[in-house]
This record gives C-alpha cells, sequence and structure tokens, in this order.
C-alpha cells in the first residue's frame, strides 16, 4: 500500500554526501574482500593534482567549502557568544517543510520546481518562521529556550518530511534528488555554488564586521544595549537572519547536520585560543576556512572519505586539540597554572611551617644562629597535613630554589634567601588574617585572590593601618610578629616596619 | 471636586521639570500577575546623591529597570529633566548588577567601558583611538587602569563593579541610576564608589543608587526613598531616615495588605 | 474518498500500537529532559549513536541487533558523557558543547559506515532510519501469537521506562529540581542523570531501528512540553504527557492515511504526521492552558481589567450621588474622569444596565438599588483601606488613595469587616468623607 514511500524515507535521510561520495569509488573497491577495510593510499599524483589545485572540481569544492568555513566561523561566533549554538540544529531542521512547499507552489505553477533560488527561499522564510516560532514559544510561554528549539525543530522536520512524502507522489516536476539538494552534495559543487556561497557569504561577513561592535553588545550585555536605546531585538533579527543565510547556503552544500558544526565547532576553538572579541572571530574564520580547505582536500586525495564528513572531522580535531593545548583557556595549560598555584601555595606552608616552628620554640630571638637552625621533617608534617612523600617532594623543590637545605636524613634548615622569603610569607600572612578579621564583612572577596603581595590588591592606607595593629599585637604577645627579631639592622626603618625582612 | 481625591505630592519646593533629573508618577510595575511596585511617586532635586534602601523583594531593581523600560510598567509615567526616558536617554546613565552579564565573554576591561561610547561612535563605525582614550580616563578614574587588558572574569568583584561604573562615567550622563553598587565588594572600592560619587555630585550629577547597607546611608546620601513595594517616605536623608520610618520600612508586617494581594492574585488566576 | 476505507485492523492497528509505544516511552523520560532544561539532547543522541552502529558491525562483522543495539547505546551514553567533560573541563556552554559532540561523532559515523557500506550490504538508511509502515511486515512467534518484532521490543523499553519512572520518580524529581540538593541528601544526583541518560540512548535506539528518528524526537519534547504547559504537578504532567503522545501518535497516523487524499495524493509518512499531530495538541496546549495558554492570560486580564472598570463606574457613580444627589453623569464625563477610553466604556455601560446595576435615562446614568449597593461596599472598602494605609503602613493621607482604589476590588466582606476591626472606630476618611455602612437602606 505505501512501499513507495518507505523506499523515499530511506531516500530523503541517507546523507546525500554519503552516496555521492561513496558512488564514484565503489566499482573499483568492488573486487576487494569485506574483511577489508583499509583506505588505500592515494598515489603522489593525486597528491599533487589536490595540493597545486589542478582539477577544476576539486578547486571549486575546495573553494566554496573555504568560503563556507569562513562565514560560517565568524556569524557562529556571534550565535556561540549569544548562547545560540544550537539554533542552527532547529533552524536548519526548520527549512525542510519550506523546501518541499517551494517544490510543489514552484511546479503546481508550471515552473521548475528545482531551480534553486525558489527552494532556497521556501528554505529561509520557513527558516525564519521556525526562529519566530521559537521566540515566541520561548517569550510567551513558560517553557525554556531547550523545549522550544526540540519542539520546532522535531515538528517542523517532522511536517517537512510529510510534505516530501507528497512530493514524491506528484507527477510532474521530477522530485527526485531534491533531497540531494537539500542534503548537501559537496563533491559535486558547481562554479555558480561556489559563487553563491562566495557571494552570500562575504556577505553576511561583511553585515557582521559592519555591526562588530552593535553585535558584541548585543551579546554581552543586552540590558545595557536597550539602556543606551539600541534596537535590541532588531539586531537580533539580523544576527538571526544571518545565520539563516549561512544555514541555508551550507545545507546546500555540505548538508544539514555538517552545517550545524560548521556554525558551532570553529567559534568553540577559536574561544580557548583568546580573551579578546575580534581575535575569537578571526580565530573562528581562520579555523572554519581550514576545515573547509583540509576536511575537502581529503576527500579528494581519499576517494572514499565524504568531504562533508571530513570537514567536520577535521573541525573536530582542531577542537580538541584547541581545547587541550589552547592558550590562555585550554585544559592544559588551566592545568599547569593550578599546579603552579598548587607547588607555590606548598612551597609558601613549607617556609612558613618552618618558621612558626622555630618560632613557637623561641628560637627566633638567637639571631647568630638562625639560619642554620635544624628543623626536623616529621614535625613539619604533622604541622600542616601533608603527607610524609608529598613534603620529601615539597622540600626537595624547596632544596632546588636554594630556600632550604637538608642537613640531615631528615632535618632542614633555612637558607639565607629561604630566611628572607618565610619572613616575608608570615608577615604577608598576618597582614591577611588581620585584615580577615578587621574587615570581615568585606574581606572574602579579596582574599581568595591568587596575589602575590598584598600591596597588590589592598590600598596603602589599609596595609599601613594593619601593619600598626600588627605590631600592637606583637608588643601585647598575641601574635609574634616577624618584626620582632631584627634580621638586618641596617635595612630597619621603624617608620614602615614592612621593609624589615624585605630586600 | 476631584473625584480622583488624591493630590501631588511635592514637599519641596517647585523645580521647573526640565532641571529635576527624575520624575515618577504612579508608577507601577507587575511582574507576571504579582505586582511588585505600587503607584511609585517622587521626585529628586538635581546635584543630590540619592540612595533607595528596602528590604529583599522591596522592588528596588524593578523601579530602576522599569525607569529606564527595561521592564514593561504597568501604569504610570517616568520623566527625565522633563522629557520621556526616550527623549532624554543619552542623559542617563545605568550601572546594571553585576550578575547581569556572562563574565566570561571575551572582552577585557577596556572594552566593556568603551560600550558605553557606542552610541556615540555611531553605527557601523568603527572605535577609534580618542574613543579609548576617553574609557582609560574614566578606568583611571575609578582606579583600575592597570587592568584595563584584563580579560573581565579575572578581575576581582570590585574590580567589575568599577569597570561598569567607569562604563557610565564615560558616557558623561546627567542622571546615574546604579542598581546595587556596593554589593559584594572590598572596602576599596566601596571607598573609591563614593568618592566617585562625590566627584559626580560637585560636578552637578544627579545619581540614583540602590543601597542595602543602612549604617552608611547617612554617611553616603543627600537623599533617600524608602522604598517597600510603595514609596514610604522620601527626602533629604536628615529628615525622612528616621527609625519610626525604617520599621515602617522594614518591619511591621502588614496583614491585611498582603492578605488583599493575595486574594487579588488568586482572583486573577481563577477568572 | 477518505482512505479510511483501506483501513486494515492488522497492518494499521500494529502500526499505531508501534507508535503508541514509542510514543510513550519516550515522553515518559522527555518530561525530565524538558524539566531539566535538555529537550535537545534527544535529538543529539539520534545523530551521535551512528558510529557505535558502525563500530559494532566492524567488530561483530555482522548485522545481527544485538551488538549493534548495544554499540548504539554506548555511542549515546558518550554522547551525554563528551557533553559533559566539554561542559566542565573545556568550560563551553551546554549547547555549544552538545552542537560539538553529536556532530563530530555523526561525521565520524559516516565515515566509518563508507568504508563499510562499499562491501557489504549495510545501508546506513536501513539501519539508523526505521519506518513505522514496516512495522507489521516484521514479525516473531510468541506463544502462538504472531506480533511485530517492533511491538515486542517497544514493550520491553516501555516496562523499562516505566518502572525506572515509578521507582525513582522521587529521587528524578529532586535531582531534576536541585541536584546539589539531591546529592547533599545522599542521593548521586550524578547516578540518576546518567540512568536517564542511558534509558534516553535505548530508547532512541530502540524506536529509531523501528519507527523513524523524527517521531522519537519529537516524542522525547513536545508531548511533555505540552504538559507542562497544562499542570504544575509532575505526577499531573507526566500522566498527560503520556496521554497526549497516544492521542498524537493515533491522530498522526489516521491524518497521515486522510490528510493528503484531500489534496489528491495517497499517504504520506506516518512518523511525520505524528510528530505534527503533537506539535499541534502543543499549540492547543500552548494557547489555550487553563492557566498558563496564552490565550487565557490574555483573556483573563482583559476580563480583570472589564471588571475594574465596571466597577470604577458605579463607585464614582456613587461619590457623585454622595456630593449631589440630582447630578446624573453621562458616558462622556464617566469617562473624562476615570481616563477610560470610549469602547471599553460604552460596553461596560452598557453590561452594568443590562445587569441591573444602572439604569439609562437619555444617556444620563443613574444608579439602580442593587448598584447603589454594591458601590457603597466598594466605596467602604476604599475608605478603610486608606484608613488602614494611613494607620498601618504610614503613609500620608495624599498618597493613599491610589492604592485603595486598587485594593477596593480585591476586597471582600469578610475582609471588610477585618479593615474596620483593625482601624480605629471612625466615620469618615482620612480626607474627612464619611464611610458607608455596610449595610443600608438610603
Amino acid at each position: 500500500m505505501r512501499p513507495f514511500f518507505l523506499v523515499f524515507l530511506f531516500a530523503s535521510f541517507v546523507p546525500q554526501t554519503l552516496v555521492i561520495a561513496a558512488g564514484g569509488s565503489r566499482e573499483a573497491q568492488a573486487q576487494q574482500s569485506i574483511t577489508d577495510r583499509s583506505i588505500s593510499i592515494p598515489e603522489w599524483s593525486d597528491w599533487k593534482r589536490v595540493l597545486f589545485l589542478q582539477d577544476y572540481n576539486t578547486r571549486i569544492v575546495v573553494l566554496g567549502t573555504t568560503l563556507l568555513g569562513m562565514s560560517a566561523g565568524m556569524i557562529g561566533s556571534f550565535a556561540l557568544l549569544r548562547k545560540r549554538a544550537l539554533m542552527g540544529d532547529a533552524l536548519s531542521h526548520a527549512t525542510l517543510p519550506g523546501i518541499a512547499i517551494a517544490f510543489i507552489v514552484a511546479t503546481s505553477l508550471g515552473l521548475d520546481g528545482k531551480t534553486l533560488p525558489i527552494l532556497l527561499v521556501g528554505a529561509a522564510l520557513s527558516g525564519l518562521l521556525g526562529i519566530a516560532t521559537i521566540l515566541l514559544v520561548r517569550n510567551l510561554t513558560r517553557l525554556k529556550e531547550d523545549a522550544a528549539l526540540g519542539i520546532v525543530l522535531s515538528v517542523f522536520f517532522g511536517a517537512g518530511i510529510a510534505l516530501l512524502g507528497i512530493v514524491q507522489q506528484m507527477k510532474t516536476g521530477h522530485a527526485a534528488g531534491l533531497e540531494s539538494f537539500i542534503y548537501g552534495k559537496t563533491a559535486s559543487m558547481v562554479a555558480s555554488d561556489a559563487w553563491l556561497i562566495g557571494s552570500a557569504g562575504m556577505i553576511c561577513v561583511l553585515i557582521s564586521v559592519l555591526l562588530f561592535k552593535e553585535l558584541t553588545l548585543l551579546c554581552f550585555d543586552e540590558g545595557f544595549a536597550v539602556s543606551r536605546g539600541f534596537p535590541v531585538v532588531f539586531l537580533d533579527m539580523i544576527l538571526m537572519g544571518l545565520v539563516v543565510i549561512v544555514t541555508i547556503i551550507g545545507l546546500q552544500a555540505v548538508g544539514l547536520i555538517l552545517m550545524i558544526s560548521l556554525l558551532v565547532i570553529p567559534p568553540a576553538a577559536a574561544r580557548f585560543w583568546t580573551e579578546k572579541m575580534v581575535n575569537m572571530t578571526i580565530v573562528a574564520i581562520v579555523l572554519g576556512a581550514l576545515s573547509g580547505m583540509i576536511g575537502s582536500a581529503m576527500s579528494a586525495v581519499f576517494p572514499n572519505l565524504p568531504s562533508g564528513a571530513m570537514i567536520v572531522l577535521v573541525a573536530t580535531a582542531m577542537f580538541l586539540f584547541s581545547m587541550i593545548f589552547g592558550i590562555p583557556r585550554g585544559i592544559l595549560i588551566r592545568k599547569l597554572r593550578r599546579y603552579e598555584l598548587n607547588t607555590k601555595i606548598n612551597r609558601q606552608h613549607l617556609l612558613r611551617g618552618i618558621y612558626e616552628y622555630l618560632e613557637t620554640r623561641g628560637l627566633l630571638n638567637e639571631k647568630q644562629t638562625l639560619e642554620s637552625l635544624p628543623v626536623p621533617v616529621e614535625t613539619l608534617n604533622q604541622m600542616r597535613s601533608w603527607s610524609l612523600p608529598a613534603l620529601k617532594k615539597i622540600v626537595k623543590r624547596a632544596e632546588r630554589e636554594r630556600l632550604v637545605e637538608t642537613i640531615h636524613e631528615d632535618q632542614l634548615q633555612l637558607t639565607e634567601a629561604g630566611l628572607k622569603e618565610a619572613i616575608r610569607l608570615v608577615h604577608e600572612h598576618r597582614l591577611w588574617e588581620l585584615y580577615l578579621i578587621t574587615y570581615a564583612d568585606v574581606a572574602p572577596s579579596k582574599v581568595d585572590q591568587d596575589a602575590d603581595a598584598i600591596e597588590h590588591v589592598l590600598e596603602p592606607e589599609v596595609i599601613s593601618e594593619l601593619e600598626s595593629l600588627l605590631i600592637q599585637q606583637s608588643t601585647m604577645g598575641v601574635i609574634q610578629s616577624p618584626h620582632a627579631i631584627e634580621i638586618d639592622q641596617k635595612q630597619t626603618n621603624p617608620q614602615n616596619p614592612r621593609s624589615q625582612g624585605l630586600t | 471636586m476631584n473625584t480622583r481625591e488624591s493630590s501631588t505630592s511635592a514637599p519641596q519646593p517647585e523645580l521647573p521639570l526640565e532641571e529635576t533629573p527624575l520624575s515618577v508618577y504612579d508608577l507601577t510595575v507587575a511582574y507576571h500577575r504579582k505586582p511588585v511596585i505600587w503607584d511609585v511617586s517622587f521626585k529628586i532635586p538635581p546635584g543630590k546623591l540619592v540612595g533607595i534602601v528596602g528590604p529583599n523583594g522591596a522592588g528596588k531593581s524593578t523601579l530602576i529597570k522599569a525607569i529606564m523600560e527595561l521592564i514593561p510598567k504597568a501604569s504610570g509615567r517616568v520623566q527625565i529633566f522633563g522629557k520621556p526616558y526616550q527623549k532624554n536617554r543619552q542623559r542617563v546613565g545605568y550601572v546594571p548588577q553585576r550578575e547581569s552579564v556572562d563574565w566570561d565573554f571575551p572582552v577585557d576591561a577596556l572594552d566593556v567601558v568603551t560600550m558605553g561610547l557606542y552610541k556615540e561612535i555611531g553605527w557601523c563605525l568603527p572605535v577609534r583611538k580618542k574613543h579609548r582614550d576617553l574609557a582609560m580616563d574614566a578606568l583611571e578614574r575609578v582606579g583600575i587602569a592597570d587592568y584595563a587588558r584584563r580579560q573581565i572574569s579575572q578581575l576581582s568583584g570590585g574590580q567589575q563593579q568599577r569597570t561598569f561604573l567607569a562604563r557610565a562615567l564615560v558616557q558623561n550622563a546627567d542622571l546615574y541610576l546604579m542598581d546595587e553598587p556596593f554589593a559584594a565588594v572590598d572596602a576599596a572600592t566601596e571607598k573609591a564608589i563614593v568618592q566617585i560619587l562625590q566627584e559626580m555630585k560637585e560636578a552637578g550629577k544627579t545619581a540614583l543608587v540602590i543601597h542595602h547597607d543602612l549604617q552608611t546611608v547617612p554617611e553616603y546620601f543627600d537623599y533617600v526613598i524608602l522604598l517597600n513595594m510603595r514609596v514610604i517616605d522620601h527626602g533629604l536623608t536628615a529628615d525622612v531616615f528616621t527609625p519610626e520610618n525604617l520599621q515602617k520600612t522594614y518591619g511591621g508586617r502588614l496583614t491585611l495588605l498582603e492578605e488583599a494581594t493575595e486574594t487579588m492574585r488568586r482572583r486573577e488566576q481563577s477568572l | 474518498m477518505s482512505g479510511l476505507e483501506q483501513w486494515n485492523w492488522y497492518l494499521d492497528g500494529w502500526i499505531i500500537v508501534a507508535g503508541i509505544l514509542c510514543a510513550v516511552s519516550s515522553a515518559l523520560l522527555g518530561n525530565f529532559l524538558v524539566l531539566r532544561k535538555m529537550s535537545m539532547l534527544g535529538d543529539a543522541i539520534t545523530h551521535a549513536i551512528l558510529p557505535g552502529l558502525a563500530a559494532a558491525f566492524f567488530i561483530s562483522d555482522s548485522r545481527s541487533s544485538i551488538p549493534m543495539f548495544a554499540g548504539a547505546v554506548l555511542a549515546g551514553i558518550l554522547t551525554a558523557l563528551f557533553t559533559e567533560w566539554i561542559r566542565s573541563f573545556g568550560k563551553v556552554d551546554e549547547g555549544a558543547a552538545m552542537g560539538v559532540v553529536f556532530t563530530s561523532l555523526f561525521a565520524l559515523g559516516l565515515v566509518m559506515i563508507v568504508q563499510a557500506a562499499d562491501h557489504v550490504d549495510l545501508d546506513p538508511g536501513c539501519v539508523l532510519y526505521g519506518a513505522i509502515e514496516l512495522t507489521p511486515l516484521d514479525t516473531i512467534l510468541i506463544s502462538g501469537w504472531e506480533i511485530p518484532r517492533v511491538v515486542v521490543v517497544l514493550s520491553i523499553v516501555l516496562l523499562i521506562n516505566l518502572l525506572f519512572v515509578i521507582f525513582f520518580l522521587k529521587e528524578l524529581k529532586l535531582s531534576s529540581f536541585d541536584p546539589a540538593l539531591a546529592t547533599t541528601t545522599g542521593f548521586n544526583a550524578t547516578l540518576i542523570h546518567y540512568a536517564l541518560m542511558t534509558l534516553v540512548a535505548v530508547t532512541a535506539v530502540a524506536s529509531f531501528e523501528t519507527v523513524g528518528n523524527i517521531l522519537v524526537v519529537a516524542m522525547f519534547v513536545v508531548p511533555p512540553a505540552a504538559a507542562y504547559m497544562l499542570t504544575d504537578r509532575l505526577v499531573r504532567m507526566i500522566v498527560l504527557s503520556v496521554i497526549l503522545a497516544i492521542i498524537a501518535a493515533v491522530l498522526g497516523h489516521i491524518s497521515a492515511i486522510t490528510v493528503p487524499r484531500w489534496f489528491g495524493y495517497q499517504s504520506t509518512s506516518t512518523a511525520g504526521m505524528m510528530a505534527v499531530a503533537a506539535g499541534l495538541l502543543f499549540v492547543v496546549a500552548a494557547l489555550f492552558a487553563p492557566r498558563h495558554g496564552i490565550v487565557v492570560i490574555f483573556v483573563r486580564r482583559q476580563i480583570l481589567a472589564w471588571k475594574i472598570l465596571a466597577e470604577d463606574i458605579i463607585a464614582l457613580m456613587y461619590r457623585i450621588e454622595e456630593r449631589d444627589a440630582q447630578q446624573k453623569p453621562d458616558a462622556a464625563y464617566l469617562r473624562e474622569i476615570l481616563f477610560s477610553s470610549p469602547l471599553p466604556t460604552n460596553l461596560t455601560l452598557r453590561y452594568l444596565t443590562r445587569h441591573d446595576q444602572i439604569t439609562d435615562s437619555d444617556g444620563m446614568y443613574e444608579l439602580t438599588k442593587t448598584g447603589r449597593d454594591r458601590a457603597r461596599q466598594l466605596v467602604r472598602s476604599h475608605r478603610l483601606w486608606e484608613h488602614y494605609l494611613v494607620e498601618h503602613a504610614g503613609m500620608s493621607a495624599e498618597n493613599i488613595h491610589k492604592q485603595a482604589e486598587q485594593l477596593e476590588h480585591f476586597t471582600d466582606r469578610q475582609l471588610r469587616e477585618k479593615l474596620n476591626e483593625d482601624t480605629i472606630d471612625t466615620d469618615q476618611d482620612p480626607h474627612g468623607r464619611p464611610i458607608p455602612p455596610e449595610n443600608k437602606t438610603n
């Protein structure tokens, strides 16, 4: 009863990139055994042909996908920062009913239903309708953005499938291959397609360059933009319109899912490399272009790699690389910074531990032997909840930095530099503690700053106030201050106790 | 006879409207179905630092946002120097709450401050050096010029607040609306902000500041609006910042009023 | 012809059963996806399982369904896992993280399948996107009954999902609402999360292998979203979503057969029409939901505004009478004082006349007795409120009128009595006007 559209249903879902890409190589590989799935290594001539763009077809495809990658990278950056990364997903699905209706209408008017501009207009209209629906659902109902996206995506796509089921039965208009128009045909891109992508893409890029600061403001602080009198709704429409245009030209070229990835992956990867909006868009453009270029070139060299999918995988590889190695936001650099911070804290704890050990035993007054006072490692270990191996590592590092020396199997002593550093640290630490007590209301937000020196964070007046408090307390015997001992009389400045111990 | 039964309240000598930075008449705002502020009316005189105080949920932020037309008002009228907000927008500077933006956004402090100038720069035109210089001056004024090139998430809370303040300063507005600029900032920032407010006042500017630390109100502000869904009182700090008024603002639950509000809500739902 | 004369209870019956089973199992889990703001996950997972299928095929070198199923489910779970990793380690926005993961996995799957497709008859379309119309053709025998394989598989999935939702309802509720709280109170929110993700993947794979992916994606989101519009209670929401899913499935199949005939075509895709039917149900729910519907909210506001206007009119007429019993206001006069526009005012006057609250004599209006009683109560409320506000809220007399104006419309007799008790005994309001008694014949 309905077998014809089962066939159709399959066809409509099979990404055409796959079929097209596979088509050429099928005969050549027909002889190979089932278990042999290795990718045949191309000849040098194949490489040369692609690398030097000798082949007209390759030139077109590489050019088209590169341009597409560039414009998607640029527009995608704004979409990502506006937290609308998945809007492209919903949008590209929402174009389907528009394409089907455009085909039906054009055919019944006696036009060629497969004329590209007609289909693109249909796609754009239903894409915009989809976006309008998303915004309406989000703003007028209690549902959140994600549900609005999901509803539009699935219902519009379902409607599209149902409409295509009808298109398939139309006697006029040769509907066959309509889906391939929609679901990508990278490998068979022709010059006019590349031109279309190029010109539409460049228009999008141009618009977003011109409106760069307005769009940035929209993405960063919508409320402020409204308060300054910017037409936020209009700007939002422009941004969404740009996403629609890029998505539609991309749908045509690389297919639905793959288009989403071009909008999302390069900007997300670019974010790892920079803290500046301009740089982010530039990096996203470059990454998008590279994905398009390398991906399509690879698919040209290796005949049985579908180009759309290869473009995405190249982009993914770049994303993973960026996420791990990106500076300043990649995982490795952040881990490294954390590690450095931890070592710094550990070093501080070690030096302060030694200092406090000496202090509590009243050894600090014997200034003559201060540098050579031995400190048992075991005691230090108990002072902080370190494990012995961890402490050993910390000690070793401090030794390399010439802050401490191991005099015995399990005894330490400070070097001269170590002592100075210890005094500085203890002093700083106690100032912070005092600050916490005296400014209890505001202090917590300050103290967890990774600041080396208190003077970078607090105002000079606050510091001098704390200094005098510290001296008071130490003379009252509450806290044994590092200044009670005079390490270096020559540098002592009675007006500013901080200069003691600091060189 | 006037059947409206109400008269306009103006305890101070009448100023020409063009010189009154902000006049609010019968402003009512409702979120969803719950009225948040009711029939708020007040005027603030020029060249004053005005504090808005009131308990949590009293509608302080709502008031500022409604003045700026960031949220729709149910009724009432707002005038900035005698004209509707839309007409005199360039004379208003806004310092939003710190939580209102994504601090992970790829911009640095200088970029954020420059945003205050985007309107002046004009559509499609790029930011030029003179704009950056202006922004830099503003950062200098708030004392964080050293951090101009830091990505904003790497600023401390106080520095982020000062960045927002600088963005408002760069607009060179006449009336500043500030939503809790002292929330969770350090003492140094608080001092810096107060000093800037004083400088602004000396330059004849007006600032309307949401504040929650009652202790510092008399010290910081000349003029106070006590708000708890409605204006309890407003006027010179010395006159209206009294224990009785505070009691009315913060304490003394108006049970019957709450009951009526609840009925109002239920009725609207059940209709 | 409607197309229904070709209805075949065996074929169409099983198709509908399969559709219902798929829709209900998806909708059950979908409630929690919608509440967790993860509605796009269903879409992501259905795309991302492709490499799982391909890998399973490579490893097992067969098209048998068990390894394929396992591979696909694994890929689905990995999607959720990778998304979470990229979000937390890479500090990428959740939507973007999901976008990166599922498109990448899909592309990977495509490449893998192309390698396989050259050698054997592994049609990705067939593996990936089954069709619900094929349901009755592939049957197995269970104790003498010939039951479509799809129905058996989906029944098992439905049973699992149902048990999961029933047994872990409160855990799901808590961890959807506040994962941090859930963890602190001893539930492992992460465990619940991944259990949910696993079942989502299982449902997605089982469903679209047999009935098509668009249906499962739609059913994950649309019926729960519609149910969310209709109720504020979780259990009711789940039950409603199930009912809506069933209706959508039945309606979808029937319209797939009938609707195209109206335009001279034969039937169209059942899965697509089921999604469309669900969409229509959502539109109806979004517009007409009793509490949260768009239309309902709008109408409610209008009615309230009219009610208030009506009360304002009679209260105003009472005050005019109070001042000068002879004066009879006309519509223009009332409009001027109430600042109301002509249309609502005239309609309200007509309404009041019809309900015997006022009489209309040549455009001049006068209160009837019932109208006067009602108006007196309103004015009484108003003036009591003014008293209360001055006394208890410490507001100055010139500021209170507006508030009392608003409050008077929501004050019933009981509240008026309380107000009366709570204010000092007086028969004058702060402006010196008399407070009318509760019941009086003038």
